[in-house]
């Protein structure tokens, strides 16, 4: 049943083909439109004028509901941020453990609520400080941690149990995992009092982060290993945070930032259920992880369509019953690829926009990224203006006082239904990849390059609509006539390498060998059979083993990706 | 470009850990819609690998993209990893990404022909690979 009658909707019809003829006409040869022809930025029609009949079929109880209730268009929670704020939750991580302690210690003196850490290159891939493919890399997009010592100084003074901790890492998941476990170990805090998410997205690395390791069976397998341990020993961590971020900053557009992460997300549950557990019982531990963009309308659409997609998936395919394991939780970041160098405190306006499009998306928390991050890795200033930019859209704007406030909108709806219709045809094409099964197809279109060629061809497609002049960016093919500067940058300390391979070389040099050996040559076996290895992960880590040395393990077992070069 | 000419051969590839290849991949396509012969060898490749790539495939370019911060060290490596095949200033080398302002001189200095920081358009890559081979023929 639709929420408009067909006799209101002819009476909007004739209405609108009597304002074309006479009064938009009148308008249009007076002066044209600014342009020929307007689209989103992923490049989707817009139409002028949105009406019911955009959405006469709309159905109330089928396709939004009430928040908090099946299908969750409206928002996971009954009352959503008139009970509680998103948690602000800003990714921070550089140099060694010790400095980017200090500045988690900085930003939940400034308002976090949660804490995010961003690895560097060699340990989001799975290399020590000291390997040769490291070098000028150790700490200089993220931190470096090479093995348990690292974990403790990271977290140190950082109560495990009353901050939330999210770990944004891939492949190696399950080491760094395994290292946080340890250390809660250490300080007494049970796992079971732990709150926070690991990504272990290790699906997503093949052609969103691209910061693989192994191939895509073996990281698989990792991913699931690390689901089902959480499931029965660490009931409170999110296992998988499902990403479509790095999918939209590889270039994607919404609808496939859509798909493919609802696509990652299926071949998981897959996985699962195969395992013997019911997604009623892991379903509720799945999170997601999106960007934003640009594009308002666009991305508050996609975010509403993105519940709405998980809710009917969960319990229509998979049969759940527990509505936790169908309603769709999320982080959102603004997207740091929109963000420009020329004008560079202009970029604290686009990340206030896009915050907001989150917010009224219905994001359970966030991270603005940083005006400065054209240049480097966020500065501290830059990182309290994001706060500042979530605290004054939670307080002053007034956005947060009514629950998903667009709904209804001819517009957004229309545009929810779009994007969902989109999406499903991607999805559409990975199911029939893998001849039904989600998990097949996934990994058919890994193997194919499918998921890459569509990304790239998409990004291409955007630079094009910006080197023609179809869509303005400020600062890029828009000049900006008197620069304003981004004020200090962070200033990267090359002596932190130096620190860090110091302090790898401490640790291994006190390590027992013949155990740290001992535990490697366990794990090894272990990952030739099928036992869920992140107890021996955890062993390894206890008895002091580098990450490197655990992911060199795997990378032996189950190979190391190559990148296909796929353009 | 006369039909019989030989069209412009290019190297793309990614040095280091970094992942970030967008750009990479847009910059490709853009030069195969100018005609040029591309190849994108992907990405964690060493600089010795790129320049071997190089002299094997007789590239008349080789395009660089980082944006990990450590362009520095690799790009020397790269240059004379190219110096040694005796290829420098036969094939030009170029660099895309996230360079500051301040290195593109040092950049430069060190032996990197082009330097084409984020937010570069793709008209600004071609036309300086097409303009700068012509000049040197």
């Amino acid at each position: 049943m639709g929420l408009y009658d067909k006799d209101a909707i002819d009476r909007v019809r004739k209405q609108q083909e009597e304002w074309e003829k006479n009064e938009l006409n009148g308008a249009l040869e007076v002066g044209p439109e600014r342009q020929d022809h307007y689209q989103t930025v992923s490049g989707t029609t817009i139409e002028r004028l949105y009406t019911p009949e955009h959405v006469k079929d709309l159905d109330y109880q089928q396709d939004l509901g009430m928040p908090g209730t099946y299908p969750f268009t409206r928002g996971v929670y009954p009352t959503m941020y008139r009970g509680r704020l998103w948690t602000r939750r800003q990714i921070a991580g550089f140099g060694t453990a010790k400095s980017t302690n200090q500045r988690y210690k900085f930003l939940l003196a400034h308002g976090q609520t949660g804490i995010s850490t961003d690895f560097d290159h060699p340990t989001l891939t799975g290399y020590d400080s000291y390997d040769p493919l490291s070098e000028g890399e150790v700490g200089r997009l993220g931190v470096a941690i090479d093995t348990l010592p690292d974990m403790a100084d990271l977290f140190d003074d950082i109560p495990l149990d009353k901050v939330s901790i999210s770990l944004t890492i891939n492949h190696p998941a399950i080491v760094l995992l395994s290292m946080l476990l340890a250390h809660a170990e250490d300080v007494g805090v049970p796992w079971a009092a732990l709150r926070g998410t690991v990504q272990n997205d290790s699906l997503k690395e093949f052609h969103g982060q691209k910061t693989f390791a192994l191939k895509p069976r073996g990281a698989y397998r990792l991913t699931m290993d690390v689901v089902e341990f959480c499931t029965e020993h660490v009931p409170g961590w999110n296992t998988i945070s499902i990403s479509g971020y790095h999918t939209r900053e590889a270039g994607s557009s919404a609808a496939q930032e859509l798909a493919f992460t609802i696509a990652q997300a299926m071949a998981y549950v897959d996985g699962g259920l195969q395992r013997g557990m019911t997604i009623d019982d892991f379903g509720p531990r799945l999170a997601f992880f999106f960007g934003c963009h640009m594009d308002f309308f666009e991305e508050v659409s996609k975010l509403r369509a993105a519940r709405r997609m998980w809710a009917r998936i969960t319990k229509e395919r998979y049969g759940a019953t527990n509505p936790k394991a169908m309603l769709m939780r999320f982080h959102t970041q603004t997207l740091g690829s929109t963000l420009i160098r020329e004008g560079a405190l202009n970029n604290i306006i686009r990340g206030t926009s896009q915050a907001i499009a989150a917010v009224l998306g219905g994001t359970q928390s966030l991270h603005v990224s940083g005006y400065d991050e054209a240049y480097d890795i966020p500065s501290e200033d830059a990182m309290r203006m994001s706060l500042n930019t979530q605290r004054i859209v939670g307080a002053e704007t007034g956005i947060t006082n009514t629950i998903d406030p667009l709904a209804g909108s001819f517009f957004v709806e229309h545009m929810t239904n779009q994007l969902e219709e989109q999406a499903n045809v991607y999805l559409k094409t990975i199911e029939d990849m893998g001849n039904g099964n989600m998990q097949d197809g996934m990994f058919a279109a890994i193997d194919s390059g499918y998921i890459e060629r569509e990304i790239s061809q998409a990004a291409y497609e955007y630079q094009l609509r910006l080197e023609n002049d179809e869509y303005m960016v400020l600062g890029l093919n828009d000049r900006v006539e008197g620069e304003i500067g981004p004020g200090e940058l962070y200033e990267h300390d090359p002596e932190e390498e130096t620190r860090q391979l110091d302090r790898v070389a401490s640790v291994v040099k006190a390590r027992n060998t013949a155990e740290a050996e001992q535990r490697l040559q366990e794990l090894r076996a272990a990952a030739q059979g099928t036992d869920n290895l992140v107890s021996y992960v955890l062993a390894a880590v206890k008895a002091h083993a580098t990450e490197g040395e655990i992911m060199g393990a795997f990378r032996e077992i189950f190979g190391e990706y190559k990148d296909p070069g796929v353009l | 470009m006369t039909t019989n000419a030989k069209p412009i051969k290019i190297l793309l590839a990614k040095l280091g850990l970094d992942g970030h290849d967008r750009g990479v991949k847009v910059v490709a396509k853009a030069l195969q819609d100018a005609g040029m012969e591309v190849e994108y060898l992907g990405m964690r490749l060493t600089p010795e690998e790129v320049a071997e790539a190089a002299e094997r495939e007789s590239a008349d370019v080789i395009g660089i993209s980082l944006l990990s911060g450590a362009h520095k060290p690799l790009m020397d490596k790269l240059v004379k990893a190219v110096r040694n095949r005796e290829m420098l200033g036969e094939t030009l080398i170029l660099l895309g990404g996230t360079v500051g302002d301040d290195e593109v001189t040092e950049l430069q200095e060190m032996g990197v022909d082009g330097v084409f920081p984020v937010g570069s358009s793709l008209k600004s890559i071609t036309k300086y690979i097409e303009e700068t081979l012509r000049q040197k023929a």
